[in-house]
């Protein structure tokens, strides 16, 4: 198997995502907006946000606005809470999510039982606002908060063996009620090579909107890996194990030749049942052409050089 | 009889007026597109099924009056699935033609709707009093095209899912029982003595 791993990520790497934050100026209002919203809470309400900030940013010269709160956080793939969009809001709510546990295990110098608390206490959040693209074809633009994973990574120390992440979600059909059923082998797990767990812009995000994340969403810590399909973003995470060898995910288990381990956004690499060049942004009537990466090719097309994207889809 | 009619009228016409209150008060959810989507194929087919289900109920009970719904029933599943691709071609795909074209003959998903469709149509045309004494003993070999176009419905259905088939399973249960139930009776008929 071909695979190009950088050994670390070079500062140069990361300079041009600097950029990338200065040249959407906009981000920058939007952090300070969802930073009066955490210091005086019930002064910006999603709304404002969403009204304040629904200012345009452009990626291959298409306006993103943000998607509202509202459809953010009742319009979700989140099997484990039903497989309509809507079962995973109306079911959510109870899922207890503190205390939570996150055990990191495998080849890494600090492995333990680690409590959210002390996750969140350790990692500061920042703000993010990401591209959604769903491999249904349907996207969003999220103000997401949480840390870069590879902060949390770098400080539980990998060792040299490990080469991928495997995340593992909640197993608990009790407040689960979609694990009752076998739709999918559950618990759901999902994984990236080492190099794609240390970019810049992965993130392990604890908020949204300025607010604590909804259970719906994953909470109370889940990934957000901006340039892959929805399903790459696994939620409620209570494992992280860093291992040698390419996780068996549970998409990718399931239906093999439709979803694959990388599931990077590419409008050229179509499901085979529909096709992936143009996405309906929610809110919008037209469908919009599909981006490379989701629009995040000048960040994370370097970790793909050379790969065939056809075949590593 | 003029109850039967009123209901019949009751459910084809429900869902459409529902779903404009549900558009009118702005209540189709984040995604109105998919929404309108998904319900106006589920009541095609729903429509289709209850339509196959007459005659085999015509038979278990001997209420024969039934029979006169059975075209209104017809007509209006008909009408859904014609709503539903118009959905599809103008609001979904915003009347792209060359992605439309793509998906109707590359995508077996599509292409099982869209052909499910076409079979509907000569059904339709030939609904008429006049089409069904013109075509004679022709008719009902024709008409029996609806299994076909409801097969490929449940089919178009079962292939859109991504993992959870539990409602193209059920759909497909209820077609193959209504098709066995049919040939079961066939068999009946020829026996002898």
């Amino acid at each position: 198997m071909l695979i190009r791993k950088p050994e670390k990520i070079s500062e140069s790497e990361v300079t041009p995502y600097e950029l990338y934050l200065n040249r959407r100026k906009f981000i920058g209002r939007a952090g300070r907006i969802a930073l009066l919203a955490a210091v005086a809470p019930g002064s910006v309400s999603a709304c404002d946000f969403a009204g304040k900030e629904a200012e345009a940013t452009e990626a291959g010269g298409q306006e993103d606005k943000l998607t509202p709160y509202e459809d953010v956080t009742t319009y979700n793939n989140f099997y484990e809470f039903g497989t309509g969009k809507g079962d995973p809001a109306r079911n959510a709510g109870p899922l207890v999510t503190r205390p939570w546990t996150v055990e990191v295990t495998g080849h890494c110098e600090r492995p333990g039982e680690y409590a959210v608390e002390d996750i969140l206490g350790r990692f500061p959040p920042e703000d993010r606002i990401y591209r959604l693209r769903c491999v249904e074809a349907w996207s969003m633009v999220i103000p997401w908060m949480g840390f870069p994973l590879k902060d949390l990574l770098s400080w539980v120390q990998p060792t040299s063996r490990a080469e991928f992440v495997e995340f593992t979600t909640l197993y608990d059909p009790e407040q689960m009620p979609g694990q009752r059923r076998r739709v999918l082998d559950w618990p759901y797990v999902e994984g990236l090579r080492m190099d794609e767990a240390m970019h810049p812009l992965t993130l392990m995000a604890t908020g949204l909107y300025g607010k604590e994340l909804p259970n719906q969403n994953g909470a109370p810590l889940r990934l957000v890996v901006p340039w892959k399909y929805g399903f790459k973003s696994i939620k409620s995470i209570v494992r992280i194990r860093l291992v040698e060898d390419m996780p068996s995910t549970s998409w990718n288990l399931a239906i093999p030749n439709e979803y694959g381990f990388y599931a990077n956004v590419n409008p050229e690499v179509d499901h085979p049942r529909w096709s992936q060049a143009r996405e309906r942004r929610l809110g919008e009537l037209r469908r919009r052409p599909t981006l490379m990466f989701n629009g995040y090719a000048e960040e994370v097309a370097s970790l793909y050089a050379g790969m065939d994207l056809r075949r590593w889809y | 009889m003029a109850a039967l009619r009123l209901g019949v009228w009751a459910l084809g016409l429900g869902p459409l007026v529902w779903t404009g209150v549900r558009i009118a008060t702005g209540n189709l959810g984040a995604n109105p597109v998919e929404e309108l989507l998904h319900w106006s194929g589920r009541w095609g087919l729903i429509l289709l099924l209850v339509g196959l289900t007459i005659t085999p109920l015509r038979r278990l009970t001997g209420w024969n009056r039934i029979i006169k719904v059975r075209r209104t029933v017809g007509l209006f599943a008909f009408s859904y699935v014609s709503l539903h691709l118009c959905l599809y071609l103008a609001l979904d795909q915003g009347l792209a033609w060359s992605f439309i074209l793509e998906d109707v003959t590359e995508r077996p998903f599509i292409t099982s709707g869209f052909l499910a469709f076409l079979l509907l149509v000569p059904l339709a045309v030939t609904s008429t009093k006049g089409w069904i004494r013109r075509l004679g003993r022709r008719w009902q070999k024709l008409h029996r095209l609806v299994y076909l176009a409801a097969g490929l419905g449940v089919l178009h259905f079962y292939w859109k899912v991504k993992a959870d088939t539990f409602w193209p399973l059920v759909a497909a249960a209820v077609l193959a029982f209504l098709l066995l139930v049919r040939i079961r009776w066939k068999g009946h008929r020829n026996a002898p003595g």
